[in-house]
């Protein structure tokens, strides 16, 4: 119980959401009320169910800004928007919902879900969690700033130089841009280094790493691909900023190098890609199965698959720059890498099909989205396949082909995967279930707003409507295509606004969900939902990968314990465990609430603010006081057996 | 049917081993600054190879300060691992005394460091070479003077005892830090100070 205890041999209780155990775990775990309480929570299904909200509220503001621009190239010589609003609005587009809504969204269900499919208390760093959604949210009200007093980013989401350089883009546009993306650089970088040490440090005792569950083997993948990526555009944008506003020679001609800026953005570009469709598909690996009522077909190999692909995202970056004159031998490697990495990707594909085909499948609205999914996984592929090859990509470079592409590969590989999920795993965060009834209206006016959208832009590309042009003249073939296709849009528009209709009716009136509404197999399903804030009243410990489904399956003589285990109620404390084999290794002490972690992002970003302005003296007072923040937040605590009593 | 069950060992509590969670994350954020430098490294190579000889200064670069202040980053890590032996044997007077030494040694090296800054011919601003080069071993530096600020408090705790056998982890993982921003700086020697003698220069 004190503070001297070095170590313990931790007793076993009984798993009971109603006894006096849950009640002093739930007094330890809870939030305190008011506003001050709501400001330092560091509960992760409360920061994932934030980082939810906040990503699809730029979701719906970078929707509304495709929206008001599809207007200006719905027919030919359209005069609604200027040339730089038209860019600024396209910019913004991209930017939002690729940086702030895509990443965002998918860290907000691994917050909130991660720690409770994996059997613990917490991420391991639950303060750091909380500071990485806070600065995630500072970094996008920072880049809007920029956007409400005239000086949005007009470059395109991927800005490349010369044009983003001083003399060509003299405001503070492009430095809005390059400084906020070094804010949210920091704060991914340090949510994937919190996820990494939870999955491989925190799983629940038995739940060796061949037990993870394939929605776990998603995050942890693209957390570590992170750790190499990230450094590399948060550099270039830093390089570009220093180039913008010191007049160093990275990028600007004559000295500079041009394509410096496109190898390091794509060097983190690509596997970018990946790493904002990998936890979203592993969502659809995890659920899909539960709503065919089997496992998944092919575990090993998905889980494998997922890897490779990231790995192999790595060596693919060129493929970006395939117009930009690079030597022969160089085009033949990464062309052959970018065909390559269908491989894994359809591994995956027939595995989902495997498991509907040999499944009895449920089809209710998760499971419409997830198999949507899946059309358009193939036809995103598809065409990434196309303009993997160099010929093809020469043709189709810059046009709308590539918008097509990435469009269906982001919408269809995040948002439709999303979307499911959300309805699979809404009933664990609310304890309603969503209206299935509109659910459907909601699949059905997205998929079929998202293809007619965004299918003709495919053929419009193909008759050579290059992208990012803010009009075009009559006569050429692309009047009826570009009607469509912001018919489409708004169609699809109107499906997003069903599912908030849906959101709010449902937590409402929507029916109870209970523990367990899909009759799933894994670890999330066994608490209350929503879940209470310590989530397990006692610790589980695993035999299987499925121990909700062990009767039924009887695929191993062991089986998990799901009735009693460690409840380690003596304060906030969680289990670590080994790596590998998840055997139990140190009882940890857990952090209280704290508002450091809101005031050190408050800091950080007050410090970002002075380097815009050039405030030098907010600077150094941001960069002081920040660091008195953090010698505050990392003082030993004996409380947390971090130093001798 | 045969429920698994668990074993209840005396288990440690808190940050106690080298391998808890303040361990691991320092290995993470460890492989992104290494990825950080690599990148910059990269922008570096990248413009010896595509500029061939154009970039470069005129005069070769020079060890007169930069070679003695390898070896005084190189002793600091010494000093740091001296102190950190202390602190697993619970010997108050080492740990504090090997971290201090090796946040002083940081200091010095810090302070050389400007000097040769200030000795170059060229600026930040005054071509491609001067860019890489001072955003590079500015990058290095920042990288040193938070190391600093680890190593400074945890002197200061070592002197007040907080850390002893079994309540040493935060040690271990500033120890490894520094160490790592040691490491950096050979590479960072190397592709500076001793590529150019190699030929890097001619392409």
């Amino acid at each position: 119980m004190t503070a001297t205890e070095y170590d313990r041999a931790p007793r076993v209780a009984v798993r009971d959401y109603a006894s006096p155990l849950a009640e002093k775990l739930n007094a330890l775990w809870e939030t305190k009320p008011g506003v001050i309480g709501w400001l330092s929570s560091v509960d992760h299904k409360e920061i994932g169910l934030r980082y939810i909200v906040t990503s699809f509220i730029f979701l719906i503001v970078g929707g509304i800004e495709a929206l008001i621009f599809r207007l200006q190239i719905t027919q030919p010589n359209e005069t609604l928007l200027t040339p730089e609003q038209y860019n600024e609005l396209f910019t913004m587009h991209g930017a939002t919902m690729i940086l702030w809504y895509a990443f965002p969204i998918l860290t907000g269900f691994s917050v909130f879900l991660q720690p409770l499919v994996i059997g613990t208390r917490d991420m391991a760093m639950p303060r750091l969690n909380a500071f990485t959604y806070w600065l995630f949210l500072f970094s996008g009200i920072y880049l809007y700033v920029g956007f409400a007093i005239g000086e949005a980013p007009n470059d395109g989401w991927f800005n490349y130089v010369p044009y983003a350089s001083r003399p060509f883009n003299p405001g503070l546009n492009i430095d809005f841009y390059a400084l906020s993306n070094i804010l949210l650089g920091i704060s991914t970088t340090l949510g994937s280094l919190n996820f990494v040490v939870t999955l491989l440090h925190m799983r629940a005792p038995g739940m060796s790493i061949n037990r993870l569950p394939i929605l776990s083997w998603g995050t942890l993948t693209i957390s570590v691909g992170n750790l190499f990526a990230m450094p590399s555009v948060t550099l270039a944008f830093f390089l570009l900023w220093m180039d913008r506003q010191f007049a160093t020679h990275f990028y600007r001609p004559p000295t500079g190098q041009p394509l410096l800026w496109q190898h390091l953005f794509w060097m983190w570009g690509h596997p970018w890609v990946y790493v904002i469709v990998l936890p979203a598909i592993s969502m659809v690996s995890e659920a899909l199965p539960i709503l065919c009522r089997r496992p998944l077909v092919g575990y090993t190999a998905v889980a494998l698959a997922t890897v490779l692909t990231m790995v192999l995202g790595f060596g693919v970056w060129l493929h970006h720059m395939f117009a930009t004159g690079l030597p022969g031998l160089a085009l033949s490697f990464f062309s052959a890498v970018s065909i390559l990495i269908v491989i894994p990707s359809a591994v995956s594909a027939f595995a989902w099909l495997g498991t509907i085909w040999t499944g009895r499948p449920v089809f209710n609205t998760a499971f419409l989205f997830f198999a949507g999914f899946i059309v358009v996984f193939v036809i995103g592929g598809v065409s990434g396949f196309m303009t993997g090859s160099v010929p093809v990509d020469w043709q189709l470079t810059d046009t709308y082909f590539v918008v097509a592409h990435i469009h269906y590969v982001l919408i269809g590989w995040n948002l439709f995967p999303v979307m499911g999920a959300s309805y699979f795993w809404f009933p664990k965060m609310f304890g309603k279930l969503l209206d299935e009834r509109l659910g459907r209206w909601n699949f059905w006016f997205m998929f079929v707003g998202f293809n007619v959208g965004f299918f003709p832009m495919h053929i419009s590309g193909l008759l050579g409507m290059p992208r990012r042009i803010y009009t075009f003249p009559e006569g050429m073939g692309l009047d009826t295509i570009n009607l469509i296709t912001t018919i489409g849009s708004y169609v699809f528009a109107v499906g997003f606004l069903l599912f908030i209709i849906n959101v709010v009716l449902s937590l409402r009136h929507g029916q109870d969900a209970g523990p367990n509404p899909w009759d799933a197999a894994t670890l999330e399903w066994t608490t209350p939902s929503p879940p209470p804030p310590y989530n397990f009243v006692v610790l589980p410990t695993l035999a299987t990968r499925t121990p909700l489904w062990e009767t039924r399956l009887r695929e191993s003589p062991y089986h998990s314990d799901l009735g009693k285990g460690f409840p380690l109620d003596h304060g906030k404390e969680a289990l670590a465990t080994t790596t590998l084999d998840a055997q139990p290794e140190a009882i940890l002490r857990m952090p209280e609430d704290s508002l450091m972690p809101l005031l050190l992002a408050l800091a950080l970003t007050a410090l970002f603010a002075g380097l815009i302005v050039k405030l030098w003296w907010l600077v150094i007072a941001s960069l002081v006081v920040g660091l008195i923040f953090q010698l505050i937040w990392l003082w030993p605590r004996a409380k947390l057996a971090e130093r001798r009593p | 049917m045969t429920i698994v069950t668990i074993s209840r060992d005396d288990l440690p509590i808190g940050s106690v081993t080298s391998r808890t969670v303040g361990w691991w994350s320092m290995i993470a954020a460890i492989i992104t600054e290494a990825s950080l430098f690599a990148y910059l490294l990269f922008a570096y190579y990248y413009f010896a190879v595509q500029r061939r000889g154009e970039m470069w200064p005129a005069e070769m670069p020079t060890f007169k300060l930069a070679a003695p202040n390898t070896v005084i980053l190189l002793v600091s890590s010494v000093a740091v691992w001296f102190g950190e032996r202390g602190g697993h044997e619970g010997v108050r007077w080492k740990q504090t005394a090997g971290m201090g030494i090796g946040f002083v040694l940081g200091v010095i090296f810090v302070t050389i460091q400007v000097f040769e800054w200030k000795a170059k011919s060229f600026s930040l601003n005054s071509g491609p070479y001067g860019s890489i080069f001072f955003v590079v071993t500015g990058f290095h530096m920042g990288h040193v003077v938070l190391g600093l600020i680890m190593l400074l408090p945890l002197t200061l705790w070592s002197a007040l005892g907080y850390f002893g056998p079994g309540r040493d982890a935060p040690i271990s993982i500033g120890a490894i830090y520094w160490h790592f921003v040691d490491a950096v700086w050979l590479v960072v020697f190397f592709s500076l100070y001793i590529t150019p003698y190699l030929g890097l220069r001619h392409g």
